[in-house]
């Protein structure tokens, strides 16, 4: 069995063997093995040149990861938490998104930018937020979530091929989970989002930590004779539509489970999406079942609390069946 | 101040062509001004008026394969590093052969292959990029050097103080040059830092540094030699406090009513061309004409330049959403 770390691990040894242009930067990511351990081991390898712990100074180290793409490298910059990473939203935003428009599409900034993200382990509000719509708002950016050990392992090294900056949201709650991992597992597709189970009656959407909370749903709601087509969407932009409205073509039901808040989350462009484009495929109002608008509490039953559950994913697709 | 004259920049021909380089902004940035009352070009527009020293006495002494990252007060920037002036004009235009392709304007130039990285409109913005260049120049173990340009108001931004930092630990080749004309829009300096003298900043991060007087495009040009070779021969970063003043407002949108007219004519009293001009005058390298022929050539690049931006076609609207991202994956 593989842990999602070690997956994320193994994907990032990967990229460093075969391709010399390839270094990993940011806090603690040599000496100290990563904050997640996701790097442990790593700086032993690669020597510090390549596995480069950075000072906190997040705008200054992405930029700096931006200027290095500019200037023929191919950096992974790792972020601890989505959290910190609005100290260098600026350069994401006004550089990393930008250069090749701005500059006539002479200048392109192939820069991978990793970070944990989502709630789960009671770190409080600072912490646990699940920003991902944020950045998935900006032209100029591909903004993917692993949700699988598989995922975890693939795509990082699809990633490094894209000539544009590619942000990748690790959720935090996933780190210790586990699955097999086939021993030549490699690259897999960012293009596409991919159906994790079919099914004939309602179809759930997710990404990133949703996912278990949507597959946990389907298997509660298989043992009520409820058929739930789950939908794992990997790539939050450019987003894959047509394979959220093939499925509402053949279930007519959508729900929509985000780890982010309601409000111009993910869900809402899901549902916006399925709203132009699919209103005659639906039986049913779409359904949303988001974190709760409120910062990430602390206490373990307010944080379970305001986190999607499957019970309420459950009992939303219920809904929308009868 | 401390003079540098190491005498490398003192040959007569590289003074006339400090001061053609600095005529030729001037004079495009005057054109300029001229255009925008025209309504030709738009958006916001900042001139470098009074600081040409700076541009022509720092780029100048460039090797081809340097890197420059700029501010948006950049064209004089970006035309004493070679960006053709017809492509620079043709990009206040908004023309298809602009040098950002119509996409980014005054304050948004760029060259990929002189290596000219904008253009940025975030103040302090520029300096991250510039950090990651030399970092990626250095581990590809080419010897070039960056060369990072930015104002007195970027230097009480975060990212300075992370940036120098970063580029010292590192040991990197980049050359920090603050073009200190003493406001941040209307903040003047005491207004706007606790330590006004600048380059001790940077020595706080244990960077080499020092004070310019950037109304002397010779004492620049001496200056930047001095910090590159230092930087080139692996002893790390500098930074240079170019001491300079800009004539005109900060943009045109500016009224400039936040300082006295005597202050700007005392430093209009030393104004880097005239001044260069008398020196050269002086030492007989140049004729009582010199200058105004040195005009009427400068001038006829600009009027070409006009010309060919005001025929260039515009950038198709059935282009507008390339280069988001690159056409191939
Ligand atoms: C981050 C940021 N804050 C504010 C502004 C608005 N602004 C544009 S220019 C400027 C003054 C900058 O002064 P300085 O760095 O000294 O450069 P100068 O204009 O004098 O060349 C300000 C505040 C901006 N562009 N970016």
């Amino acid at each position: 069995m593989t842990t999602y770390r070690e997956a994320v691990r193994e994907a990032l040894r990967e990229a460093l063997i075969r391709d010399d242009r390839v270094f990993l930067m940011g806090e603690d990511v040599g000496a100290y093995g990563g904050c997640f351990g996701v790097s442990r081991g790593l700086l032993d390898e690669f020597g510090p040149e390549r596995i480069r712990d950075t000072p906190l100074s997040e705008s200054a180290f992405v930029g700096a990861g931006i200027g290095a793409a500019l200037g023929g490298l191919r950096p992974i910059v790792e972020i601890m938490t989505v959290n910190f990473s609005l100290l260098a939203l600026d350069q994401i935003l006004n550089n990393a998104a930008t250069l090749r428009h701005m500059s006539g599409g002479q200048l392109g900034v192939p820069l991978v930018i990793r970070m944990a993200t989502g709630a789960g382990r009671q770190l409080g509000a600072q912490h646990s937020h699940s920003l991902e719509a944020f950045y998935a708002h900006i032209p100029g950016l591909r903004v993917l979530s692993p949700a699988t050990v598989a995922d975890a392992r693939g795509m990082l090294w699809t990633a490094l091929q894209d000539p544009d900056p590619v942000l990748i949201f690790e959720p935090i709650a996933l780190y210790n989970s586990e699955a097999e991992l086939p021993a030549d597992a490699g690259a897999v597709d960012i293009d596409s989002a991919v159906i994790r189970r079919a099914g004939t009656d309602v179809t759930l959407v997710s990404y990133g930590g949703g996912l278990r909370v949507a597959e946990a749903a389907a298997e509660e709601l298989a043992g009520d004779g409820i058929s739930a087509e789950v939908i794992d969407l990997r790539t939050l932009r450019p987003l894959d539509e047509a394979t959220v409205l093939a499925s509402i073509a053949r279930t007519h039901r959508l729900v929509v489970v985000d780890e982010g808040w309601r409000s111009v989350s993910i869900s809402a462009e899901i549902a916006a999406r399925a709203a132009e484009n699919g209103y005659y495929l639906l039986d049913a109002p779409i359904a949303r079942v988001c974190t709760a608008e409120v910062p990430i509490p602390y206490a373990r039953q307010l944080e379970e609390a305001a986190l999607p559950q499957p019970g309420v994913v459950a009992a939303a697709v219920r809904k929308a069946v009868s | 101040m401390t003079a540098v004259d190491d005498g490398a920049a003192s040959a007569p021909g590289e003074r006339i062509e400090l001061l053609r380089q600095m005529i030729r902004i001037r004079r495009f940035e005057e054109r300029c001004v001229e255009l925008y009352s025209a309504e030709a070009i738009r958006g916001f527009l900042h001139l470098s008026i009074g600081e040409e020293a700076v541009a022509a006495g720092l780029l100048g002494v460039l090797e081809p394969g340097d890197a420059v990252v700029s501010t948006y007060r950049e064209h004089g920037h970006a035309l004493a590093r070679g960006v053709p002036m017809n492509a620079v004009m043709a990009e206040m235009y908004g023309r298809a052969t602009g040098c950002s392709h119509g996409r980014g304007g005054s304050m948004h130039l760029f060259d990929g292959e002189r290596r000219f990285y904008g253009g940025n409109a975030i103040v302090g913005g520029g300096l991250p990029l510039a950090v990651g260049l030399a970092l990626a120049d250095s581990l590809r173990g080419r010897n070039t050097v960056t060369v990072c340009l930015f104002g007195d108001g970027a230097v009480a931004e975060g990212e300075f103080h992370e940036c120098l930092n970063l580029a010292a630990l590192w040991r990197l080749p980049v050359l920090f040059a603050c073009e200190n004309n003493r406001y941040a829009m209307g903040t003047a300096l005491k207004r706007e830092h606790a330590v006004t003298d600048l380059s001790l900043r940077a020595a706080g991060y244990g960077l080499a540094s020092w004070p310019v007087d950037g109304m002397d495009a010779v004492e620049v040009a001496a200056a930047a030699r001095r910090a590159l070779e230092s930087i080139r021969g692996g002893r790390g970063p500098c930074f240079l406090e170019l001491r300079t003043y800009r004539f005109r407002a900060h943009s045109m949108y500016d009224a400039d009513r936040y300082r006295d007219k005597a202050e700007i004519e005392q430093w209009k009293a030393r104004d880097p061309i005239p001044r260069l001009f008398a020196e050269l005058r002086a030492a007989g390298a140049a004729g009582p004409d010199a200058q105004v022929k040195l005009e009427a050539e400068v001038d006829a690049e600009i009027e070409a330049a006009v010309a060919a931006a005001e025929s260039a076609p515009l950038e198709p609207i059935t282009d507008l959403t390339r280069h988001v991202y690159a056409e191939t994956r």
